[in-house]
């Protein structure tokens, strides 16, 4: 079993083509993995009998020689996607037995291209959080532990928390995750595995529980930067029911990764040694810039000057498009109703029951700065310094092709570790934030561990609708880093 | 900019979230403690700058204005907590 688990997503596509192994099998090692994952918490719903279904119908289109890019793919699916006629929970109380009755157009594109869904993942509660621990559903477990004795359980970071450590540990052979501010990324990082935000608009949106409009896109988490590419193709494309989706045509992804990165400029921005960064991730960053001026690319110094404000505008727009997209949990048409004496009555009670701390306060700080008299002292003014942040990005780009950054200022820290203050929670998402305000796409590619042998990520950013450069140079990274360390729970052993 | 206790409750009920006191005094502390982290805005010079509403610059699509999906009712229904002849129900609102 171990020896299917072990495959990468492109590497059980070609065993299934080959007629090595059937999806049907490769599904059963899955559904065994999530078994003996349960612990860690990644899933909130599991669909064996659906897996079963879906694995079946891949192999007979497999024996034909037929079938779609993910044809019979065993993946997760974050718990964001509405899915029809399996229970969506945004991990939210208030979504309380929600079974959709249509389906999100990304997950709709990967069961049309083959792809087997094994169940829906755990997440922070409406994807507000970087620890998966504002779950209604419970925290989930990072399949890594600290090396020396600690033996802390750690978050698998977030707010795509399930899909990171459902990848990591081998209970999925791939996951879709979404990403306002980082929640692709980020645990992507922590969990030592890939994950890409490609650019907004490049994924539609449709019948994924919105957070904060303007900056939700989905994207997939999986265990090398050639599988990206092929989730993201699957996922991709132009759809007339989300008016921000790009009408452009999605490039062979896969046919990116050239490996050749020689006489690319490569852009080291210095407002990302951030203080009390650790030397560690410190040294990572310049050990990746090496890696990339070993292949033939010119490292170049350049100054996003915005930077440190990209987090205090991410918390004004991102609470104010919250404020408003939650407005419609009322207790009417889905999920939870908690009965009062009036209308109003029962709106408040529903509300206060089913939402937790985590978004209660984002609604009500995003409430205050969309209120009359402060809006354009908050809102207003952050939309003026999102446009400063993405004019630096746009100036920057114009000698650089890509940037080179740390994914996040840690590792994974300890279940409890960072919860009763949130602005430090916040700050995990400072390298990540910057690009999602201004809609650029970006990777997470694990590059070394650290002193207490954690995963530590890389991100590389670039252009608008440029998602081939970025797997390019993140599969270069990848290549030279050779990371090959494995977390402390393997489904199916090592 | 500093919060008090009766500002949070108002903000609640324009949220429509139920909050006890001890959970007022809790959001206060902590609405306090974001709008102290975002206050560094304002060191920021944004005169003369346009705010930022679309990150890709595309136009928003215009299609016919016509009825394009819609008449499966008892779909719309299918998760509603309430519901009576084919509508969503709610508590009395007219007496």
């Amino acid at each position: 079993m171990s020896d299917l688990l072990s495959l990468s997503l492109t590497g059980a596509r070609d065993a299934l083509k080959a007629k090595k192994t059937s999806s049907a099998e490769l599904t059963d090692a899955y559904i065994g993995a999530m078994e003996a994952g349960k612990s860690l918490n990644a899933f909130i719903t599991e669909t064996p009998d659906k897996a079963r279904a879906m694995a079946k119908a891949s192999d007979e289109k497999l024996a034909k020689g037929d079938g779609g890019a993910m044809e019979g793919l065993p993946i997760g699916i974050k718990d964001l996607f509405c899915t029809q006629g399996v229970l969506t929970t945004a991990a939210s109380h208030i979504l309380d037995g929600f079974k959709p009755e249509y389906e999100s157009t990304v997950s709709q594109n990967l069961w049309n291209a083959g792809a087997v869904m094994l169940g829906k993942l755990n997440l922070d509660e409406f994807a507000m959080g970087s620890s998966n621990e504002t779950s209604h559903y419970g925290a989930v477990e990072n399949p890594w532990r600290r090396s020396g004795g600690d033996n802390a359980k750690l978050v698998p970071g977030g707010s795509s928390g399930g899909s990171a450590a459902a990848v990591s540990g081998r209970l999925a052979i791939a996951a879709t995750g979404t990403d306002t501010g980082g929640s692709i990324r980020q645990p992507a990082s922590l969990c030592g595995i890939v994950g890409i935000k490609p650019t907004y608009g490049r994924c539609s949106r449709w019948g994924v529980v919105a957070f904060a409009s303007s900056l939700d896109q989905a994207g997939p988490l999986t265990r090398t930067v050639s599988d990206a590419a092929l989730m993201l193709g699957a996922m991709a494309g132009h759809d007339p029911k989300d008016s921000t989706s790009a009408d452009l045509a999605v490039p062979d992804f896969e046919a990116a990764l050239t490996g050749d990165v020689r006489g690319m400029k490569i852009g080291i921005p210095k407002e990302y040694r951030v203080d009390g960064m650790p030397d560690e991730i410190d040294a990572l960053w310049q050990k990746g810039a090496a890696m990339l001026k070993d292949a033939g690319a010119e490292i170049v110094d350049i100054s996003l000057p915005h930077t440190k404000y990209a987090l205090p505008t991410y918390y004004i727009i991102a609470p104010a498009e919250a404020s408003s997209n939650l407005a419609r949990y009322d207790g009417v048409r889905y999920g939870l109703r908690v009965d009062g004496d009036s209308l109003n009555e029962m709106y408040e009670n529903t509300r206060a029951e089913g939402f937790g701390d985590e978004v209660k306060r984002r609604i009500l700080i995003g409430t205050y700065v969309l209120s009359a008299g402060y809006y354009d002292a908050y809102y207003l003014k952050a939309q003026k310094v999102r446009a400063l942040i993405q004019k630096d990005f746009n100036d920057a780009y114009q000698s650089v092709d890509a940037i080179l950054t740390p994914t996040a200022p840690s590792a994974a820290f300890a279940i409890g570790e960072n919860e009763d203050d949130p602005i430090k929670m916040y700050l995990n998402d400072v390298f990540t934030v910057p690009a999602s305000l201004a809609g650029l796409p970006g990777i997470s590619v694990p590059v070394g561990l650290s002193g207490e042998g954690l995963p530590l990520g890389l991100q590389v950013l670039g252009k608008a609708f440029d998602e081939e450069t970025v797997l390019k140079v993140g599969g270069v990274l990848e290549q030279a880093a050779g990371f090959d360390a494995l977390p402390g729970f393997l489904a199916g052993g090592k | 900019m500093s919060l008090d206790k009766a500002t949070v409750a108002k903000i609640a009920h324009l949220a429509r979230i139920k909050t006890d006191d001890a959970q007022l005094d809790a959001m206060v502390a902590d609405l306090n403690t974001i709008l102290g982290f975002v206050e560094q805005l304002s060191e920021v010079n944004t005169d003369n700058v346009e705010p930022l509403a679309s990150v890709t610059g595309h136009g928003l699509p215009l299609r016919a204005d016509v009825v394009t999906d819609g008449a499966y009712p008892e779909r719309v229904l299918a998760n509603a907590p309430d519901r009576a002849h084919g509508y969503y129900a709610v508590p009395k609102v007219v007496e």
